[in-house]
């Protein structure tokens, strides 16, 4: 099988003379769960949205399955942006439905009973829910999709440790063995058990890309304190 | 189970100590059934592929076999499980040794200490 992801040469410009990325090759495996990390303005962002064809790379290819971004891909791309886009005088059980509409791959079964696990009525309004419990709900639908490749920017910075837990929980337990999850973020302690394999990404290049479990053994250090050491301000 | 991951060692390794520590205790009983790979993972709260490859380590050590159709089990062999117990026992009867000699102790402080902690145990 081809690989889920393959970046080869990868470079955007905005036209502001810097390049966001550049010269980025990448490779992903399916059945794996990498972290996406780097500093603020280290071209996470854009390389997410390069891949969900929300922008036109300057130089350089993407394939998704072989293919290039387009209708194809978003259909096995499930995609969580790091900002919310949900109508607020929608209900939860709206979403639900356009949700149903949207996807062939969406379980309906699998949001409900994760909605129910949360606490989540179906009759709620998406404006009188918390900043925090919307993300939640959010991470809900993206996750009961059958993708292949999930795309999560920043998935757990708004809500508190606890549930921080149960999202972790979430992703573990609906991803399938061939599904390949790109996560994005910060939190990187919060996050590295469940790795297979980080990226850092500095000024748009990639810097390392290898498991969780060789840069301990090399570095006897975890992902986290290594990250502070390479990104030291 | 509890699981406790520290930050510098490779999380399969450490997976593999708290699994071997269960067996070794008798948690999990020779021929006893272990859950599967995914339940262990998210009770781990890591990532399925780190906990397979726990496994697998484990499966090359022999301590737990797997069947195709119906999972993996702890071994039935009871003198392989005591002998883990031992080399276990074995290395933290040194670390306990390194400890009282950094403190400057000498062979014969060591035993009339231990001794005496002995005796506190028992009492309780």
């Amino acid at each position: 099988m081809k690989p889920i992801l393959e970046c080869y040469g990868l470079s955007k410009t905005y036209g502001n003379g810097q390049w966001a990325l550049s010269n980025l090759n990448l490779s992903l495996e399916r059945g794996q769960i990498v972290g996406l990390l780097g500093p603020n303005g280290s071209g996470k962002t854009t390389l997410i949205k390069l891949i969900n064809d929300l922008l036109v790379p300057s130089e350089g290819s993407i394939h998704i399955d072989g293919k290039l971004p387009g209708v194809e891909t978003k259909k096995i791309i499930s995609y969580l942006p790091e900002r919310t886009y949900l109508t607020p005088s929608w209900k939860v059980r709206d979403l639900v439905s356009y949700f149903e509409d949207f996807y062939e791959d969406f379980k309906r079964e699998r949001a409900q009973q994760m909605l129910e696990a949360l606490g989540i009525s179906l009759h709620a309004r998406l404006r009188a829910l918390s900043k925090g419990t919307r993300e939640k709900v959010q991470l809900v639908m993206v996750m009961s999709r059958e993708a292949s490749l999930y795309i999560l920017d920043e998935p757990i910075g708004g809500v508190d440790p606890a549930a921080r837990d149960y999202i972790l929980n979430t992703i573990l337990t609906n991803y399938n063995e061939n599904a390949t999850i790109l996560i994005s973020t910060h939190l990187i302690s919060d996050i590295e058990k469940i790795l297979d394999r980080v990226i850092f990404l500095q000024n748009g290049q990639a810097v390392l890309n290898a498991t969780v479990d060789e840069i301990r053994m090399e570095q006897k250090k975890s992902i986290d304190m290594l990250f502070r050491e390479v990104f030291r301000c | 189970m509890k699981w406790n991951l520290d930050n510098n060692m490779p999380i399969y390794l450490q997976l593999m100590e708290q699994i071997q520590r269960d067996i070794i205790s008798g948690r999990y009983g020779p021929g006893d059934k272990l859950p599967s790979v995914r339940e262990l993972a998210v009770e781990a709260a890591v990532n399925p592929n780190t906990m397979q490859k726990a496994l697998s380590e484990l499966e090359r050590g022999n301590l737990v076999y797997s069947q195709r159709t119906s999972g993996r089990f702890i071994t039935e062999d009871k003198e392989l499980i005591k002998e883990l117990k031992r080399e276990q026992a074995g290395k933290y009867l040194a670390e306990f040794f390194e400890n009282m000699r950094s403190l400057g102790l000498k062979e014969e402080e060591i035993r009339v200490l231990f001794e005496e902690a002995m005796k506190g145990e028992k009492k309780e």
